[in-house]
C-alpha cells in the first residue's frame, strides 16, 4: 500500500516537471510577453525597464534556472499581469470551478444514469430510441453554441434564470460557496447544465451498454430465476456491477471539467481558473499558465487516486498493491 | 355597490404596481457589464485602459479630460504657465478623500512620487512624469510643477496619474490597494471590493465635494464575452453594457427597450509598411523572383491607399460602427489636420500610379495582422487584400492570435520587425496628436523616445523637426497648427495608411442615459436617469 502511494508521488512529481518545461518554453515559442503587457504608448527606455523588471530581458534559459531556484523556495512566481503570486490566483478561483464541476458531475449523475439504465432495460421502446438519439445531440453539439442557446432561451425569452455570473457566496468551514443560497442555484443552473451536457450523454451511453452487458450475465439470469424482485435484481446485481467502468470514467471526467471548463466559463462570466487560463494565454502570462498546469497535473493524479480506492471498495477482487497506473 | 368594491380592489392594485415599478426605477444600483478586465484596482500599477476607466470613479487626476479628450479641471480648479518651464496648478478647494480629510499638495507629490514606482508594474505611468520635480507654491493648495525644458505636455501628462492620499502613497501595497484598503480617494466612489475575475463593487464616496452621482452603489461586471454581454443586458442582469459587438448595434437599436450612445474613438485602424528594408522579406515578383521593396516608392503607397473602399470597409463589415480615417485622430481632436481628406477610393487612378512607379504588372504581397485583436480585425484584412488584388496585385495574408502577432511584428527578424505589412490599431490614450505621430511615424531613436512603435521605419526628417518644435512649444494655438503641419507632412508621405476610426458604442436599458467616451472608460457618475 505504501509503496503503491510513493510510486504514484514519484510518477507525479515527473508528469509536473515535464509540463513545466513544455510550458515555459511552449509559451517562450509563441512570442515575447512584454509586448503583451505594456501600454503602446511606451518609450523604448520604458519598455527596456519593464521587461529588466520583470526579467523578461535575460535569455529564457536564464528565466528557466530562475523559476526552477524559485521552485524549490517554494515560489512558483508572480504574474506578470496582476502582480500576485500566481498560485494565489489560481486557488482564488479554484472554488467556483470545483462548484461548478460538481454540480455539472451531479446532474450528469442524477439525469445519466437512470435515462442510461431504462434504455438498456428496454431497449427496443420508444423511449428508450428517443434517449439515445438525444444523447447523440448531447455529443455532436458544440459547448459555446448550447451555452448561447440556454441564454437565449431561460434568461432573456424566458427571464427564468441568471444570464451570467456566480450568485452570492457563504464562506463554509474556509470555503466559499454560492450553493448554499437559491440564488446561488439560479446562477449555476444553466453553466452547470451546459458543461453537464457531454457528460450526462457519455453516462447514459456506458450505463445504457453495461446494463445491457449485464442483464446477459448467468448471475442476472440466475436472481431472476430464483425469482427475485425486479428492483432488487436491478440495484444489486446490475447498478453495483455497472459502476465499476462508470466510477473509472467519471472520475476522469471530472478532472477534465475541472481542467476544461474554459468555454463555459467565458460564455457565462464564470469567475472560475478557466476564464483566468484563458486570459493568461492571451496576454502570454507565463508564470500563472504554468502554475496552472502544475495545478492540474497535481489534480489528475489524485483524482486517479482516489479512482482507485473506490475501484478496491466497489470490486474486492482489485488490490491496491497489484494496481499499476 | 360590488363592482364599485371590485374596481377599487383593481384601482388599488394598479396602484401597488405602479409603486413596485416605481420603487425598483428609484434603485440606488447601477449594474455595469464591461467587456475588459482591469488587472489590479491600484491606480498606479498598470497604466491600462480598465483599470484607469475603473480608477477614475475613486482617484482624481490633476487635470480631467471630457468625453473627447479634451483637458477639463479635475482635482486641480485651474492651471497656469508661470513661465516656459514652471505650471502652476490650484486645487479645488473643498477636496476632501473618502475619510474625509482635505486634499493637501502633500498628498499630491506623494502621488507623484509613487507613481512611477510601483514594483513589478507591467505598463508604468513614469513616462507621464520624467523630467518634472514637484515643489508646494504660495499655500498648500497650490502646487508648481518644473521641468528642464519648456514641455507643454504637462497638464495632459498630469492627466493620467492619478491622485491619492499621502498616507494611500506611502503605506499601500498594490496587494493593499485590491483588497480595497485605501480610503484616500477624492472621487465620486469608494471601492468596497474587488473580486478579479467577477466584479468590482463601488459605493458612493460621501465626501466627494462635486456633484452627487445618482447611484449610491455600482457594480461593475467583467463580461468578456460579446454575445453573453449583449444576453446579460437582454436578460436584465445589468443595466450597462460597453463595447457592442457591431453586429448586436443594429438589433439593439431596433429595441424600444435599449438606448443606444456612441461616439467616435481614439482608435485608428491602419497599415504599417516596411520601408526600411531594400528587398521586403514578404515581397516578391508575381512569379516569385526577389524584387526592390517596392513600399519605400510613395506613388506605390498612395495607390495602396486609393485601392482601398473605406467607406466599403465602415457599411459592410464595421456595420457602420466606423468612419473612414484620414490621420491618427479625428478631426475634433487636439493636433489634427483639417485639410487632410481620406484618400478617395478611385481604382483606374491607382493602377495609373502603380505603373508610374513602375509596378505595372503589380507585385506579390503578404499582409499580417492580428486575430481578434481588433473589432472584425480579420476580415478587415481579408477586404483589403481583395481591394488590393483588384489594384493587380498578388496578395496573400496570414493572421494570428495577438500574442504572437506583435512579438513577430516588434522584434521577430533578430530584433528587428518581421512583416513586410501589417494591419494594426493605435489609441491616442493622451486625446492629442503629438504622442502618437511620435511613435507611429517618428524616426525611431531609442534615446529620444520616438519611433517605439514604428513597426514600418518609416523616416521624415522634416516630420522628426516640426514635432519637436512642437513638443517645446508651450501656446497651445501655436502647438496645434505645428501638430497639424506635421500631420500633413505625415500622412501625404503615407507614413502608414489610415483605414478608419472605431466607434465606441454602449447600450443600457432604456431611462438611463450614458456618457459616450472617445477613450472607452464607462463611468458610472456620468451616467444619469434620463
Amino acid at each position: 500500500m505504501l509503496s503503491y502511494f510513493f510510486r504514484r508521488f514519484g510518477q507525479a512529481i515527473f508528469v509536473i516537471l515535464a509540463m513545466i518545461v513544455l510550458v515555459f518554453f511552449g509559451v517562450n515559442v509563441v512570442g515575447d510577453p512584454i509586448w503583451m503587457l505594456i501600454s503602446p504608448e511606451m518609450d523604448q527606455q520604458a519598455i527596456a525597464a519593464t521587461a529588466a523588471a520583470l526579467g523578461l530581458d535575460k535569455p529564457i534559459g536564464e528565466q528557466f534556472f530562475f523559476f526552477i531556484k524559485g521552485l524549490f523556495q517554494g515560489d512558483l512566481g508572480r504574474s506578470f499581469v496582476h502582480g500576485e503570486p500566481a498560485i494565489l490566483l489560481i486557488l482564488g478561483r479554484m472554488g467556483a470551478t470545483m462548484e461548478l464541476a460538481i454540480a455539472a458531475l451531479l446532474m450528469a449523475i442524477i439525469i445519466g444514469l437512470p435515462l442510461g439504465m431504462y434504455a438498456g432495460l428496454h431497449p427496443d421502446r420508444r423511449a428508450s430510441r428517443t434517449i439515445m438519439a438525444g444523447s447523440i445531440l448531447g455529443f455532436s453539439l458544440p459547448t459555446f453554441w448550447v451555452g448561447l442557446m440556454l441564454i437565449m432561451i431561460f434568461s432573456v425569452m424566458i427571464g427564468w434564470l441568471p444570464a451570467s455570473g456566480r450568485g452570492p457566496t457563504d464562506t463554509v468551514l474556509g470555503i466559499q460557496t454560492s450553493l448554499l443560497s437559491l440564488e446561488g442555484w439560479r446562477h449555476i443552473a444553466l453553466p452547470a447544465l451546459n458543461l453537464a451536457l457531454l457528460k450526462i450523454s457519455l453516462m447514459i451511453r456506458l450505463a445504457r451498454s453495461g446494463t445491457r452487458e449485464a442483464m446477459s450475465m448467468d448471475y442476472v439470469k440466475f436472481a431472476r430465476a430464483k425469482g427475485l424482485k425486479e428492483s432488487v435484481i436491478i440495484r444489486v446485481h446490475i447498478l453495483k456491477n455497472i459502476l465499476i467502468p462508470i466510477v473509472t470514467v467519471l472520475g476522469l471526467e471530472f478532472g477534465s471539467l475541472v481542467a476544461f471548463s474554459v468555454v463555459t466559463e467565458t460564455i457565462f462570466s464564470w469567475p472560475g481558473m478557466g476564464k483566468l487560463l484563458l486570459e493568461a494565454i492571451q496576454r502570454l502570462d507565463r508564470p500563472v499558465i504554468v502554475a496552472y498546469v502544475m495545478v492540474v497535473v497535481v489534480l489528475f493524479v489524485f483524482i486517479n487516486l482516489i479512482i482507485d480506492i473506490l475501484y478496491s471498495v466497489l470490486d474486492p477482487r482489485v488490490r491496491l498493491t497489484e494496481a499499476k497506473a | 355597490m360590488m363592482s364599485r368594491l371590485l374596481s377599487f380592489f383593481r384601482a388599488s392594485l394598479v396602484s401597488c404596481m405602479a409603486l413596485g415599478s416605481v420603487m425598483v426605477h428609484a434603485q440606488q444600483e447601477l449594474r455595469i457589464g464591461v467587456s475588459a478586465e482591469p488587472s489590479s484596482i491600484d491606480p498606479h500599477y498598470h497604466n491600462l485602459g480598465p483599470n484607469n476607466s475603473l480608477a477614475r470613479h475613486v482617484f482624481e487626476p490633476l487635470v480631467g479630460q471630457d468625453p473627447s479628450q479634451q483637458l477639463i479641471p479635475g482635482l486641480a480648479q485651474s492651471w497656469r504657465t508661470l513661465n516656459e518651464t514652471t505650471w502652476e496648478f490650484k486645487l479645488r478647494n473643498n477636496a476632501r478623500f473618502a475619510n474625509g480629510r482635505p486634499v493637501t499638495v502633500e498628498d499630491v507629490i506623494a502621488s507623484f512620487r509613487r507613481a512611477p514606482n510601483v514594483p513589478r508594474s507591467p505598463a508604468s505611468f513614469a513616462q507621464f512624469l520624467t523630467g518634472m520635480t514637484f515643489e508646494q507654491g504660495a499655500d498648500n493648495k497650490t502646487i508648481l510643477v518644473k521641468t528642464s525644458s519648456p514641455a507643454p505636455l504637462v497638464p495632459t501628462n498630469l492627466s493620467v496619474i492619478a491622485i491619492m492620499s499621502k498616507d494611500c502613497a506611502e503605506k499601500l501595497s498594490t496587494e493593499d490597494f485590491n483588497a480595497a484598503r485605501c480610503d484616500g480617494g477624492s472621487g465620486p466612489y469608494r471601492f468596497t471590493e474587488f473580486k478579479p475575475g467577477d466584479r468590482t463593487v463601488l459605493e458612493r464616496n460621501p465626501n466627494y465635494d462635486g456633484a452627487r452621482p445618482s447611484w449610491d452603489k455600482v457594480t461593475v461586471r467583467y463580461l468578456t464575452s460579446g454575445p453573453a454581454r449583449v444576453a446579460a443586458l437582454l436578460a436584465g442582469d445589468v443595466d450597462v453594457i460597453d463595447n457592442i459587438p457591431p453586429a448586436d448595434i443594429a438589433k439593439l437599436r431596433g429595441n424600444a427597450n435599449f438606448t443606444i450612445a456612441e461616439t467616435l474613438s481614439n482608435r485608428v485602424i491602419y497599415l504599417h509598411m516596411d520601408q526600411f528594408r531594400e528587398n521586403s522579406p514578404f515581397i516578391t515578383a508575381k512569379g516569385g523572383s526577389p524584387i526592390k521593396n517596392p513600399l519605400r516608392e510613395l506613388r506605390v503607397r498612395q495607390a495602396l491607399s486609393m485601392a482601398i473602399n473605406r467607406q466599403a470597409i465602415v457599411d459592410r463589415i464595421m456595420d457602420k460602427a466606423a468612419v473612414p480615417a484620414e490621420q491618427v485622430l479625428a478631426k475634433n481632436f487636439f493636433g489634427t489636420s483639417q485639410k487632410l481628406q481620406p484618400s478617395k477610393f478611385d481604382l483606374k487612378a491607382a493602377q495609373g500610379l502603380l505603373a508610374d512607379a513602375g509596378y505595372k504588372n503589380g507585385f506579390k504581397l503578404k499582409i499580417h495582422g492580428p486575430a481578434g485583436r481588433y473589432t472584425n480585425d480579420t476580415q478587415i484584412i481579408e477586404a483589403i487584400a481583395q481591394m488590393f488584388t483588384r489594384l493587380g496585385l498578388e496578395v496573400e495574408i496570414e493572421t494570428m492570435p495577438p500574442a504572437n502577432f506583435f512579438s513577430r511584428a516588434s522584434t521577430g527578424a533578430n530584433g528587428l520587425p518581421e512583416f513586410s505589412m501589417i494591419l494594426a490599431g493605435w489609441g491616442a490614450g493622451t486625446g492629442e496628436t503629438s504622442g502618437s505621430l511620435r511613435s507611429l511615424m517618428g524616426t525611431v531613436d531609442k534615446a529620444k523616445g520616438s519611433g517605439a512603435a514604428n513597426r514600418g521605419r518609416f523616416s521624415n526628417a522634416k516630420l522628426d523637426s516640426t514635432l519637436d518644435i512642437a513638443l517645446a512649444t508651450v501656446d497651445d494655438k501655436k502647438r496645434a497648427s505645428l501638430l497639424a503641419e506635421a500631420s500633413e507632412i505625415a500622412f501625404n508621405d503615407l507614413g502608414i495608411i489610415p483605414v478608419h476610426y472605431q466607434t465606441n458604442v454602449w447600450a443600457s436599458r432604456k431611462g438611463l442615459a450614458v456618457e459616450a467616451r472617445a477613450d472607452e472608460y464607462t463611468l458610472a457618475h456620468k451616467i444619469k436617469r434620463q
